[in-house]
């Protein structure tokens, strides 16, 4: 992989990029169990296939996901995270 | 030794027997099936039979024997870690190298030339010092030392490394070694076969048969195994063995990519290593300079290699060494690292009767094969880890016991 689509500024060379690991869904802290909080804490979905990445473009600040396979180093999309975030306020 | 050899030389015919019997089908079953034909599995196969009388076993390798991370490395052998138990741990692995020549009856080259790990910055003097210390108290011969005594030991170096990042100082670590990486698994290979070890080459797992949190064999490419016990010793390949059990790991899997020069004349006869400038050199027996770097930047299964990293390495190797830059690469590679989070590896038993686990060695694996060959065996044979790896559980992870061996390769971190 040498060239990289950011979802803001278009496909930029590798090099501008940050990696920033897998995407995980953090468990609700107060329903979660101590081994379920250390499984996210330390483990890793880790065999090869289609990820979904957290990548960060250098250059513009943007963070992102990538969804790419890490055993043939394809990237099948990227897009910017907007899962909508629950405030405890806006309750 | 030296009339046989004369007498061979003048001979006609050079009937030199295999290394071992090419074993092409396995048998129905074994007491101990190990999973990676490298040098911690063969190794693991040739302290079972030797040590604890296991000589039934199958050593499975998907390729050819020492073709994965064994003949990737760049030979480095030393123990100057961090933790007590790193030390310890890889001082009893370097002790065991001085011997393996003569053990093995095979030729490993094994050749202790000293080992710096330069410092640029006054905090990276602060770990030297720190490692020096620790090193010292558990008995490993450690120094820190200035400018002077590394112009003396390699007056071809630039110290300030062109101007950007002078040399404050060094640890130097006496004992630091190369080794030649393919005969530890032939040596290794041929001991075990010796012994009733069958080493099936050529030959995937594709799947392991657990029931009820016990393993009772192995799905590969040439039948079923069956079998009481696994040892999963495959390195980058781990996240694959694991997914077929279900065991989850926090190893996370990085290219690490090497590459050697067209040789030349002897001129270097100490490992150099800087973690700053992300660079470690040594000259192998041959004449080229074998040369690493730090891991690729992202997750990846794969052994390709890239452009990027020579470009890199090199101009960082040029700043050291302002006279190689007419020298020419001849080839590179790369081995897929199983890195954990405290670069320490995973070793011993799982939540799985049966499987026993030998991964996470992501940049420090060809140091330890001898020590983690043998800590392994005991494991295997008397189901109970081994007092040595006892801190490199798999369950320290859930129980916040990491190891924070920082010292681990010298410019991963």
């Amino acid at each position: 992989m040498k060239l990289l689509k950011c979802p803001i500024n278009g496909t930029r060379p590798i090099s501008e990029f940050v990696y920033g690991g897998t995407y995980r869904e953090m468990p609700d802290h107060d329903v979660v169990t101590d081994s379920e909080w250390a499984s996210y804490v330390h483990y890793r979905d880790n065999a090869p296939g289609l990820k979904k990445e957290w990548w960060y473009h250098g250059p513009s600040g943007t963070w992102f996901i990538a969804e790419r396979n890490t055993l043939t180093d394809e990237v099948k999309d990227t897009y910017l995270f907007n899962k909508p975030v629950e405030l405890e306020s806006a309750k | 030794m030296p009339y046989k050899l004369l007498k061979f030389g003048f001979g006609r015919e050079f009937n030199e027997s295999r290394y071992f019997e090419d074993v092409q089908t396995p048998k129905k079953t074994y007491d101990v099936v190990i999973i990676g034909g490298g040098g911690h599995g063969l190794a693991a196969a040739y302290y079972l039979a030797k040590e604890h009388g296991i000589t039934n076993v199958a050593v499975l390798e998907r390729g050819y024997i020492g073709g994965g991370n064994t003949g990737r490395n760049t030979t480095i052998v030393r123990s100057n870690y961090l933790t007590p138990e790193g030390v310890k741990f890889y001082d009893a692995s370097v002790k065991l190298f001085e011997d393996l020549s003569e053990e093995l009856d095979l030729n490993m080259f094994y050749s202790t030339r000293g080992h710096y790990t330069l410092a640029h910055t006054d905090s990276a003097m602060r770990t030297m010092r720190w490692r020096a210390e620790v090193n010292k108290h558990v008995g490993v011969d450690s120094t820190v030392v200035g400018r002077d005594e590394i112009a003396k030991a390699c007056p071809q170096m630039d110290l300030d490394c062109s101007g950007h990042a002078p040399i404050k100082g060094a640890l130097y670590h006496n004992p630091g070694s190369v080794a030649r990486h393919d005969a530890v698994a032939w040596g290794y290979a041929r001991a075990a076969a010796r012994m009733g070890v069958d080493i099936i080459q050529l030959t995937e797992v594709q799947d392991i048969d657990v029931r009820d949190g016990k393993v009772f064999g192995v799905k590969t490419s040439k039948g079923y195994i069956s079998t009481g016990k696994v040892l999963s010793a495959v390195a980058g390949f781990t996240p694959r063995i694991t997914k077929m059990v279900d065991i989850k790991t926090p190893i996370t899997i990085h290219p690490l990519q090497a590459c050697v020069t067209e040789p030349m004349k002897p001129w270097l006869d100490t490992i150099i290593v800087s973690g700053s400038l992300h660079v470690y050199v040594s000259q192998s027996s041959r004449g080229e300079l074998v040369m690493g770097s730090s891991l690729d930047p992202y997750e990846l299964h794969s052994t390709r290699s890239s452009f990027d990293f020579v470009e890199g390495l090199t101009s960082h190797i040029v700043d050291m060494f302002p006279f190689l830059s007419n020298v020419k690469v001849v080839r590179q590679w790369a081995g897929m690292a199983d890195l954990t989070p405290d670069f320490a590896p995973i070793m011993g038993k799982t939540e799985i009767e049966g499987f026993y686990l030998d991964a996470g060695w992501g940049t420090w694996g060809f140091k330890a094969t001898p020590i983690s060959g043998k800590t392994m065996a005991s494991t295997i044979a008397n189901d109970k880890a081994h007092e040595f790896i006892h801190s490199f559980r798999l369950s320290r992870f859930e129980d916040y016991e990491l190891t924070g061996e920082k010292g681990a390769a010298s410019v991963g971190h």
